[in-house]
């Protein structure tokens, strides 16, 4: 999908928040110009293509009581990284997973996943059941739980 | 919060409609009044239990560039570097995390270019390398939360 002028005016004009009005998207189209069915239409077309992957609510975990959130590292044999990083994604408790560059000799690792719970305890449980599950008992991992928060707010567009 | 509050995240992470009334179809659903999903909606925004209400986007299908970087910081320049890294409007966010490689931020940039002379400028600021793990293949990406 190609973006136009008017697409990235509405990118930004939604991307702090849809407005909490009966009509959202005819106010959202009067700010930029658009009647509400134009807004309707490039936003689902914005969905379709996948340039919007999600409308909806994005929680702060944290203050969900989602406090224990862990980072976990795995060093995967080249050759095994697609099908392990497959299984990993189908995991319930992930709810993150990408392959991403190692950094020798500093880092290892080559799969990231995310998994939240409510607390370490239960996340380091969640994680050795999935080592069982999945087979990866032979496979470097690590698991990096996060300390203070500094910062946490969506990407922003012009 | 209540067990409504948590029926509205729960079905709202999932997702919105797209038409001309979207929170009386929503509200219909969830059994409760158009007003009161508004409502609620604004005061769970406003306790900040939502960072947002609207769309997350794909960077790189934007034109964009998003990159996760790390960087190993001595505890005693730490706070310095958190603010100069945190000065930058790209940074996205930023968390410490427990590792020789102590903090983690993502960056999100209007161009991709723009990835690579940022990482330059904040070495430079910081007097630290930043190591750049740009996503290189996607297996998952669901982040919600069940309440």
């Amino acid at each position: 999908m190609e973006l136009t002028e008017q697409d990235y005016q509405l990118v930004a004009a939604i991307q702090g928040g849809l407005p909490l009005v009966e009509h959202p998207y005819a106010e959202v189209g009067e700010q930029i110009g658009l009647t509400e069915s134009e807004v309707i239409s490039r936003i689902d077309e914005m969905k379709q293509s996948g340039i919007i992957k999600r409308l909806g609510v994005i929680v702060r975990h944290h203050e969900l009581g989602y406090v224990a959130n862990a980072m976990v590292v795995w060093n995967i044999p080249d050759e095994k990284l697609d099908f392990i990083g497959r299984q990993l994604g189908l995991q319930p408790c992930i709810t993150l997973c990408y392959e991403r560059p190692r950094r020798l000799p500093e880092w290892p690792y080559n799969l990231f996943s995310m998994v939240h719970g409510t607390s370490q305890d239960g996340v380091i449980q969640r994680i050795s059941a999935m080592i069982d599950d999945l087979g990866l008992q032979g496979i470097d991992y690590q698991v990096l739980f996060s300390g203070r928060r500094f910062k946490q707010r969506g990407a922003r567009y012009q | 919060m209540d067990a409504i509050d948590r029926n509205i995240i729960n079905s709202l992470q999932g997702g919105f409609p797209i038409c001309d009334s979207p929170y009386r179809v929503v509200a219909e659903q969830l059994g409760i009044e158009e007003a009161d999903l508004l409502q609620r909606l604004e005061r769970m925004l406003e306790l900040k239990q939502l960072s947002r209400f609207g769309p997350m986007y794909h960077a790189e299908r934007l034109g964009g560039g998003l990159s996760l970087c790390a960087m190993k910081l001595p505890e005693a320049d730490f706070e310095r570097v958190v603010e100069q890294v945190n000065a930058h409007p790209e940074v996205a966010h930023n968390y410490a995390r427990e590792h020789q490689l102590n903090m983690w931020f993502v960056l999100a940039t209007e161009t991709p270019e723009r990835i690579e002379s940022l990482l330059i400028e904040i070495e430079e600021e910081t007097g630290y390398h930043v190591y750049n793990m740009p996503k290189q293949e996607e297996f998952y990406v669901g982040l919600k939360f069940d309440l």
